[in-house]
């Protein structure tokens, strides 16, 4: 009864090919100078290049801090204190599939924009504001259940009281005794919204901000070569973070999987 | 946030003393996260709904909506759903077959996580990149352009291939959408409990028969709520479109970008109608989406 | 006349053997048992008859037919899970109707067909529910009626109530035998219960480790146990340790006093060490001809109820003994310190070695009540 394996097999060397076959073009591509190299030696000394991917790199960092600043505190309460708000916080992180990035960017812009009663979108700092905002509204979902499936493999309840009745406030049982236990599970989440985040095209275009997505897309347009060499690092990062997820994420179950910024 | 709450007293923990104090103090703790949410999520979304409805002398209109049945707006939404459905559904249908090598088709098992690990990376590998790459591998001098006409003789481009329409946009979606179909799939098929097809043999069934009467029905809701997933998250895409065409082709999210920009006839009201009815097509997405992973999950229990 | 026949069934995974020397004939309309612990290969050798697993050595046959290659989906045997493998998407008429849609059955007589079987299954009502709207034990009859519906050759059920609570055990076990009674369905039960064992089956097949330990009644096994394994397996024993005097005449010394073994003993020559194991219910108070006899002191009584469990200390530091007697309120029970005597027969006593007994998973006379 077992099914034809020499179709498993060709449907499986197709999805091989289909899925290589678009690495090596852009791999070949960016060896295709003469000489050899030269696209990523063009690549290293292109300044712009560094700088992009710092930027992209600050912002990351900044939205995972904020991320988690808001989510743990959060998840950890309701889960303690108002099971019944867990319907709504999960609609609330559904809501980023709902709007995807063009529209929030849209709707962020013109909320805080021009002549609105914040005006963030007018100023340099503002822009970062908003787009940090956006990329933490964007990994709410990933976050949000990395953070829920940790909580609910340690015991929460019994560990909050275990240590209000030693004499910690809240700020120490997050701080200490939360969070710590919460490392493993936050993993996966932070390196999926770190992942989203440098490759971002459309938020940090429309908020002109000089990240990677963007800086990749202009060079795409103006240098093939190098362009391709980008991508190679840029494809790089990505399967380094997801590899680094599957690793250490491999205890957590209920893994979100992600679509990124399309 | 956390400061404000008063030290909590081992009197209060173990007292039963709820009633006023207690409902108080709990809000706290959530506010943080319904301000973020409504400073950043809702009020957009509440500026473009209400802006959907508005003129640009700030009255109250529907104009905004009439006018999405002009110009090249309905092809736009014919365009993105054309694309969406054909993605997801052929993005569906090979997710599927690739899940089902590789749980139940008899292949090794390294190529399970591997296959895991892949469509993990790839359905986060769209955007920029990804328009970049199949540029460099489908495009007039990609590499399997080349090696076709090279080797094969065959001018993909001579016999009217185009990357850079809407077929070659669809090529384009697929590589992050079968992913995410295999990585909801999977454990879908792993929740097939063995017994079941035993319990079907047993009965006298044939494999075919086990497959028409009780394993399609089970995956029935999981595959279709995916196929629904799919359908909202290719329409929902602007970078890959925008990269790989340039704005060429009509698509919705790239119509809403380009009001941003500045291109379109500056109609703020009609990019926000533009955008409702973008969010309205994902909700119901969604929503259909979540009910059937429901369904689907009671019958795993 | 033999109804399910199996002649030296052996599975090997590799170089371990999980089912080995198997053989077995069962009549027609018998109700037997395979009991053992974990791993011991009673649901191995279950899957092998279902046509799940593929022998590696031996033949199967029911009622004359081999069927030993066939594949599972022609066997006509009809199989109960420990997992009930209910089909979630189907109700349950349709459940139980499965087997008979497969052999495209007409739809009437399906119907009848389901109708008859909730009512023997006591769930007539619940035709239109779901398997996830069911109790546990709800969901077991269903799975029954599912496996009956097509009239199989034979019934295999593997540990189909290990999932349930206590109570509901009892009393589905009890249906089961019933049912299983009123068709005359030739069946085969794979339990690590042995209460379940011992109150269900007309015959019992002990297995441990792949290997037949001991195939009889439940009266037979359970006295007459043929292996030290089947012993400490099946009821409570206690164990006293003994010095073989004559193996041939069958006699050895506990706590200094001479004891007699019915037969000859193979578990020592003479002077060497072994043990002695007893049952609590073959242990009577005082001295009676015939008899071995024991002499001790009372070292503690513990009152169960129904039972008065008493534990006796052999002066000689050899150990200690425990008997069961009935409860008898116009009866003294022995005070701790006093002196007693007991008696038993010789046929009782189950002579082991040392290292049989240093093998037990459960130190039977622990001290346990």
């Amino acid at each position: 009864m077992k099914p034809s394996k020499i179709a498993s097999w060709i449907v499986f060397i197709a999805g091989f090919l289909y899925f290589f076959v678009p690495l090596i073009g852009t791999l070949v591509f960016s060896l295709s100078t003469d000489p050899v190299g030269r696209s990523y030696s063009n690549m290293f000394a292109d300044p712009q290049f560094f700088a992009s991917l710092a930027f992209s790199a600050v912002i990351g960092v900044m939205t995972i801090a904020f991320s988690i600043l808001i989510i743990v505190p959060t998840a950890f309460w309701v889960r303690l204190r108002m099971p019944q708000l867990r319907p709504v916080i999960e609609f609330v992180t559904l809501m980023p599939f709902v709007i995807p990035p063009v529209i929030l960017v849209f709707g962020l812009i013109h909320a805080y924009g021009g002549t609105t009663l914040i005006p963030l979108a007018n100023s340099d700092f503002g822009d970062n504001i908003l787009v940090v905002a956006a990329y933490v509204v964007l990994s709410l979902p990933y976050m949000y259940r990395s953070v829920d499936a940790g909580l609910r493999a340690i015991d929460v309840r019994t560990i909050t009281e275990a240590s209000q009745s030693l004499g910690a406030g809240w700020v120490r049982i997050l701080w200490q005794i939360i969070l710590p236990n919460l490392r493993v599970a936050l993993l996966s989440g932070v390196f999926l919204t770190f992942a989203i985040v440098i490759g971002e095209y459309t938020i940090a275009t429309f908020l002109v901000r000089p990240s990677f997505g963007p800086y990749l897309s202009l060079l795409g347009q103006t240098n093939v070569y190098q362009s391709s060499a980008v991508t190679i690092v840029s494809f790089a990062l990505t399967w380094i973070a997801m590899g680094l997820i599957n690793v250490i994420g491999r205890r957590s179950p209920n893994q979100v999987q992600v679509a990124g910024g399309r | 946030m956390t400061q404000a709450a008063p030290p909590i007293n081992a009197r209060d923990v173990l007292s039963a003393r709820p009633a006023r104090r207690k409902p108080r103090l709990a809000w706290l703790g959530v506010v943080p996260f319904f301000a973020f949410a409504a400073a950043f999520l809702a009020l957009p979304v509440a500026f473009l709904i209400i802006g959907s409805f508005q003129d640009s002398s700030s009255h109250f209109t529907l104009q905004n909506y009439a006018n999405l049945t002009t110009q090249d707006i309905p092809n736009a939404y014919e365009t993105s759903i054309e694309i969406s459905l054909v993605t997801a559904i052929g993005g569906g249908i090979f997710g599927f077959a690739l899940a089902y090598a590789v749980i139940l088709g008899g292949l090794p098992r390294f190529l399970r996580t591997a296959l895991m690990t892949f469509s993990g990376v790839a359905s986060n590998f769209a955007g920029v990149p990804l328009a970049l790459a199949f540029v460099f591998t489908l495009g007039h001098v990609g590499l399997v352009t080349t090696l076709l006409h090279d080797f094969l003789g065959i001018d993909i481009y001579g016999a009217g291939f185009n990357l850079y329409t809407k077929i070659g946009l669809e090529i384009v979606y697929m590589y992050f959408q079968f992913p995410l179909m295999v990585l909801i799939v999977a454990p879908a098929l792993d929740g097939l409990k063995r017994e079941w097809r035993e319990a079907s043999e047993n009965l006298g069934a044939t494999s075919g028969q086990y497959w028409r009467h009780v394993a399609l029905p089970i995956l029935a809701p999981t595959l279709l709520g995916t196929v629904i997933l799919l359908f909202g998250n290719a329409f929902g895409a602007q970078a890959t479109a925008y990269q790989l065409t340039g704005g060429t082709i009509n698509l919705v999210t790239l119509v809403i970008s380009s009001e941003m920009r500045g291109d379109v006839l500056n109609d703020p009201g009609l990019g926000y109608a533009l955008a409702m009815g973008m969010v309205v097509i994902m909700a119901i997405a969604i929503t259909l989406y979540s009910i059937l992973q429901r369904r689907s999950e009671r019958w795993f229990r | 006349m033999s109804y399910l026949t199996l002649t030296g069934i052996q599975k090997r995974f590799g170089a371990t053997a999980a089912v080995d020397d198997f053989n077995l004939v069962a009549e027609r309309g018998e109700f037997i048992s395979f009991l053992g612990p974990s791993g011991c290969g009673k649901t191995t050798t279950l899957r092998m008859i279902a046509g799940f697993e593929q022998p590696t050595a031996g033949t199967i046959l029911v009622d004359g037919k081999d069927i030993t290659s066939q594949s599972p989906n022609r066997r006509n045997v009809g199989m109960v899970f420990q997992s009930y493998a209910l089909f979630p998407n189907m109700t349950v008429a349709d459940n139980v109707g499965f087997g008979l849609r497969v052999r495209k059955r007409p739809k009437a007589e399906i119907k009848n067909k389901v109708g008859e079987l909730l009512d023997l299954i006591h769930l007539p009502d619940k035709a239109e529910r779901y398997p996830w709207q069911l109790s546990g034990g709800q969901q077991q009859r269903v799975a029954l009626a599912r496996a009956l519906a097509i009239e199989p050759q034979l019934l295999l059920l593997d540990e189909p109530l290990s999932a349930l609570d206590a109570k509901i055990r009892i009393i589905l076990r009890a249906e089961i035998r019933a049912i299983q009674r009123k068709l005359g369905i030739t069946t085969v039960y794979v339990t690590h219960d042995q209460e379940e064992a011992l109150s269900l089956s007309d015959r019992i097949v002990v297995m441990s480790e792949g290997r037949i330990e001991q195939i009889g009644t439940p009266f037979e096994i359970y006295n007459f146990p043929s292996t030290a394994f089947v012993a400490r397996f099946v009821g409570t024993l206690n164990v006293v340790g003994a010095r073989v005097l004559d193996p041939v005449a069958g006699t050895l010394e506990v706590a200094g006093q001479p004891i007699r073994a019915a037969g000859a003993i193979k578990a020592g020559h003479a002077g060497a060490t072994v043990s002695v194991a007893l049952r609590p219910e073959i242990i009577s108070l005082g001295s009676h001809d015939g008899m071995n006899q024991l002499n001790g002191v009372v070292d503690d009584v513990t009152f169960l109820g129904a039972v008065v469990r008493v534990r006796i200390r052999f002066t000689d530091g050899s150990g200690t003994i425990a008997f069961d007697t009935f409860n008898n309120p116009h009866l003294a029970v022995p005070d701790p310190g006093t002196a007693i005597t007991i008696s038993f027969p010789p046929e009782a006593c189950l002579v082991l070695d040392q290292a049989e007994v240093a093998a037990a998973v459960v130190p039977e006379d622990s001290g346990a009540a």
